[in-house]
């Protein structure tokens, strides 16, 4: 173990779901979780299995779409996609991250 | 996005209810990420075994995922509340007695405030059952000695107020002077009393009041000489006629006469509920003002306002009108008449405030009085579920051990708080309920509005209310004590003397205080009034009400000239009078024309001969139309003689006056034999009575006059008998003797003057039994919550006690050491208690009659009765306590 790893906040797993979901196309929950430990270089701490009820909350709100179906392996595996909405909302919470994190950077970097 | 709450909400709710196949669908999700991981594993190179491990490791906790899975997509409130109700549910019914207990307390603490509430609901928060009753109005002069008669106005002055004022849509008003039973209806079987209104034409469209069948009257019908029609009231309809919907159009026997019953009037509507408390009205006539102009005052005066028209308004209006005012157009002199010269000639002031402000003081009390109960209630439910949550201490530490927060458990004792709460408010809201019919049916108390008293929604709102107040408040004590405390410690097994233990006996000594001090303002309240109530009880009325009783006699004294008429009814009287003495039991009998403590009447302003008064120094007094032998029959003290059959019409005009009205017409002299001038010529007065309470019993009693019904035309006959027995045994003797003079007497009811004079104190006498209960309550309340404190004290220091036996202290000082601190705990009571009381004894002063509000028989009285509740309360644990063998004390832990 290297240094701590960071602590997801809800919001923030949500955000990442979306994400992945739109870059990677139609995704089951086990392939979300990896991509999102991969992209984020190992760095964040996730319980693979809180997902679910990240998946659920897009789910409710109608970002994301769900349909069982077969993987390569011919495995059943809950398949998820994004919708329209979805990629609005994306685009709205990543616009609204980027000038937070520009601002907390200026902000903090200040001596 | 607004849309997208909606449809989350939707999806939560859906969730919240079809848990198992989104449960099996997770269940089947989660399998299938495992299963994914495992072969992702093995493909890197795992073995099975490793690979299913670190599979399970990437994943994280599986029931940890699936909860917050749960939580994300349902409505975990309800979840946890579900869990919460069942559990307490649980431990409730393994707990009955304490179940039970905390039941009816509730029940009574909140059923009383539910049935009060409805009734200061009824009397005073809700408005008149009339469209718009805002816009109502009662127009008469201030509130004087003389009751009815000097708050009524002539035909002639109704109807010039009417034409000079702009501020009503209509003016209105009623005849204030009939009679309970002044019809007789015949010509279906045996012949029936009637009791009848005369009301103005435009009464019921002022009021807004429309028919439940046919009509109102037409302008046709307020004329002289027109028809004689008749409203009748829905009661009356539905017991005399059946409720047979063809008596509309047909014609009833009234009085004689052919009468055309042209409506019914509407369940709703009751005129003596609002106008008249504790009276019955079966039917409404239309008032003839021609018949009645040379009546005197006779009208009471209502009204609609304008819309947009304030009663200040009116009432500078009304300021200006009344100097206009004559008492009768004929009489330019009697013009300005309505004026008084020292004050406020003319109230103009809503319906709803004459009808039920007078009551305000007493429902207000009664109010409080009752919510002081609840609070008594609620702190002993306090004391019990501190107890109780002491007892569960360690089941409390073990669900803190097993992960429970603190938050969690303070959740559950709320919801114990509030379930029963709920339960009680179930049951005191039955019981209110069943108070409340039985309220309304009680015809003989004098308060308005009571026959409409129901329960509705405002009620029903009313009771969950105090049902979550009630929750919140007992459920303080212990929540705060769950959120406070040491858990762990009550794992340890000794917990017996600890100092947290120490400091809880604190705070529920400190309750039981204030219980005592609350049971303490209700008692003084109570006894204040209960010693008011029997000041009253105590007035000398001016005539004996024990032993007598009085009847309606119809009579027929129709003659060509007044004089005739005069000596008809003489005639007829003198039998009576003769045949009803003569009745075995009866001492003495008379008849007048109006009784006292009901309805009266007020004419002329009598002037002693050659003397001149000052302005304003004389008044009206109440005139009574009498018979010889009525000053005997009431038990009335005379000076002087009483009127004679010799004085009749062609003798010399006599009259009766009262030592009130004498001391002022002769001051310092024997009025006997002095001529007074009234009734339109010289009168000698033969007999001075001593003041009788005419009016209301607890005020001063104003003036009276009584002329003889031989020279005097009475309104009416109410015969009184005196006699040596109880007087309902003579009703039938009485009766007949009637009827053997005139076969048409009505089966008119045998009133015993006891009747009257309760139905006068009825409204006092109401309240001071409500707060009564209410304050006996109390004292059971707080005597159950003393003996909680104690009994669990002396639990709690079993060990301590029996170490002290065991050293040498006998029973009697165990006992007496037991007894000795309950009384501490009820004096300190006392104490605060005493100073509270003096407080509200100060706001409920203009309430008592004849008692001050440091009366200190009954604070003497309080005191000596918690004493002995104390002692009482003390003695079973005291005995207890001095029960305690030290071996078994020590023994046990």
């Amino acid at each position: 173990m290297g240094a701590v790893k960071l602590d997801l906040l809800q919001g923030t797993l949500d955000l990442m779901v979306l994400q992945t979901l739109a870059s990677m196309g139609v995704q089951h929950g086990y392939g979300i979780a990896r991509r999102i430990e991969q992209v984020s270089g190992n760095e964040v701490l996730l319980n693979q299995g809180t997902i679910y009820a990240s998946l659920v909350r897009l789910q409710q709100r109608g970002w994301i779409e769900a349909e069982w179906g077969t993987s390569d392996n011919n495995r059943k595996a809950k398949f998820y996609s994004i919708t329209k909405r979805g990629r609005k909302q994306l685009a709205e919470d990543a616009s609204h991250w980027q000038r937070l994190s520009a601002v907390m950077g200026r902000v903090l970097s200040q001596q | 996005m607004k849309d997208g709450w909606v449809r989350r909400s939707r999806e939560r709710v859906r969730a919240f209810f079809w848990k198992a196949p989104l449960d099996a669908d997770l269940d089947a999700e989660m399998a299938s990420h495992l299963e994914l991981a495992m072969e992702d594993n093995v493909r890197r190179g795992m073995t099975l075994d490793e690979a299913r491990r670190q599979a399970m490791v990437g994943f994280g906790g599986v029931q940890q995922a699936r909860e917050k899975q749960r939580e994300a997509r349902g409505l975990p409130f309800l979840d946890v509340l579900g869990q919460d109700m069942r559990y307490t549910l649980r431990t409730l019914g393994r707990d009955v007695g304490f179940t039970v207990v905390a039941v009816l307390i509730l029940a009574l603490g909140i059923g009383a405030n539910v049935a009060v509430f409805s009734v200061v609901n009824t009397i005073l928060l809700r408005p008149l059952p009339f469209p718009q009753s805002e816009q109502l109005v009662w127009i008469a002069p201030p509130p004087q000695k003389c009751g009815l008669s000097c708050a009524t106005y002539s035909a002639d002055a109704h109807e010039e107020f009417k034409a000079q004022t702009r501020s009503y849509q209509d003016v209105t008003g009623y005849m204030a002077f009939s009679s309970p039973d002044n019809y007789r209806l015949t010509g279906r079987g045996e012949p029936q009393p009637a009791t009848g209104m005369e009301v103005i034409g435009n009464f019921f469209e002022v009021l807004g009041v429309q028919p439940a069948m046919g009509r109102l009257f037409t302008a046709e019908e307020m004329r002289q000489g027109s028809h004689p029609v008749a409203l009748l009231e829905y009661a009356y309809w539905k017991r005399q006629f059946a409720g047979d919907p063809s008596i509309v159009g047909k014609e009833i026997d009234l009085n004689g006469r052919p009468v055309t019953v042209v409506g019914v009037l509407p369940a709703s509507f009751d005129f003596g509920a609002v106008f008249s408390p504790g009276s019955k009205v079966d039917l409404i006539v239309p008032e003839i003002l021609d018949d009645e102009r040379t009546w005197g005052n006779i009208v009471t005066m209502m009204a609609r306002l304008k819309p947009g028209v304030t009663v200040a308004q009116a009432q500078a209006e009304a300021t200006l009108v009344v100097p206009k005012l004559c008492w009768s157009i004929k009489y330019p002199q009697s013009c300005g008449s309505y004026v008084d010269k020292h004050g406020v000639s003319m109230e103009v002031k809503t319906l709803k405030d004459y009808v039920s402000g007078r009551l305000r003081r007493s429902l207000i009390v009664l109010w409080s009085a009752v919510g002081m109960i609840l609070l008594i209630a609620c702190v002993n439910l306090s004391n019990l579920l501190l107890a109780r949550s002491a007892a569960r201490g360690k089941e409390f530490a073990m669900r803190s051990a097993l992960g429970a927060s603190r938050a969690r458990m303070v959740r559950q004792l709320l919801t114990e708080s509030l379930i029963l709460s709920a339960a009680g408010a179930v049951v005191g809201f039955g019981l209110a309920w069943a108070l409340v019919i039985w309220l309304a049916h009680q015809g003989s108390v004098a308060l308005p509005l009571l026959s409409t008293l129901h329960i509705d929604g405002e009620v029903l709102g009313w009771t969950v209310l105090i049902a979550f107040a009630a929750a919140l408040l007992f459920g303080l004590a212990p929540g705060l004590r769950m959120a406070s405390g040491n858990l762990q410690e009550a794992l340890k097994d000794s917990g017996h003397g600890s100092s947290a233990g120490r400091k809880h006996e604190r705070v529920r000594a400190a309750l039981v205080i204030a219980e005592v001090a609350l049971a303490c303002v209700l008692l003084v309240g109570a006894g204040l009034l209960l010693r008011s109530f029997l000041k009253v009880l105590d007035v000398d009325l001016g005539f004996q009400p024990d032993h007598a009783a009085s009847m309606r006699v119809e009579y027929d004294d129709s003659a060509p000239t007044g004089d005739q008429s005069a000596v008809k009814r003489g005639a007829i009287f003198r039998e009576i009078l003769t045949r009803v003495d003569a009745l075995p039991g009866v001492k003495v009998a008379g008849i007048a024309d109006y009784l006292p403590l009901g309805r009266n009447r007020a004419w002329g302003t009598p002037t002693p001969k050659g003397k001149v008064f000052p302005e304003g120094a004389l008044h009206g007094p109440l005139v009574y139309v009498i018979s010889p032998g009525y000053v005997g029959a009431m038990g009335m003290r005379l000076h002087g003689r009483d009127f004679t059959w010799n004085d009749g019409p062609a003798s010399e005009r006599v009259v009766m006056i009262n030592a009130s009205a004498a001391r002022v017409y002769w001051p310092g002299e024997d009025a006997v034999g002095r001529i007074l001038q009234a009734n339109g010529g010289d009168c000698r007065v033969v007999g001075v009575v001593d003041d009788i309470h005419a009016d209301n019993v607890e005020g001063d009693p104003g003036w009276q006059i009584y002329y003889p019904i031989t020279q005097q035309r009475p309104n009416d006959a109410e015969l009184v008998v005196r006699s040596s027995v109880e007087p309902s045994s003579l009703a039938g003797s009485v009766l007949r003797t009637l009827r053997e003079l005139n076969p048409g007497q009505p089966a008119a009811e045998f009133r015993p003057m006891k009747a009257i004079v309760a139905r006068a104190n009825s409204p006092r006498q109401f309240f001071m039994l409500l707060v009564g209960v209410f304050a006996g309550l109390g004292l059971v309340l707080a005597s159950l919550g003393i003996y909680g404190v104690i009994a669990y004290g002396v639990t709690r220091q079993t060990q301590e006690i029996g170490i002290r036996m065991a050293l040498g202290a006998s029973r009697g000082r165990v006992q007496r050491a037991v007894l000795w601190k309950t009384l501490w705990l009820v004096l300190v009571g006392i104490g605060a208690g005493t100073v509270a009381s003096y407080g509200a004894a100060r706001m409920i002063q203009s309430l008592l009659f004849g008692t001050e509000a440091t009366d200190p028989m009954t604070y003497a009285g309080m005191l000596v009765l918690l004493m002995v509740v104390a002692l009482v309360a003390g003695y079973l644990p005291a005995r207890r306590a001095s029960r305690i063998d030290p071996l078994v004390a020590l023994r046990t832990n």
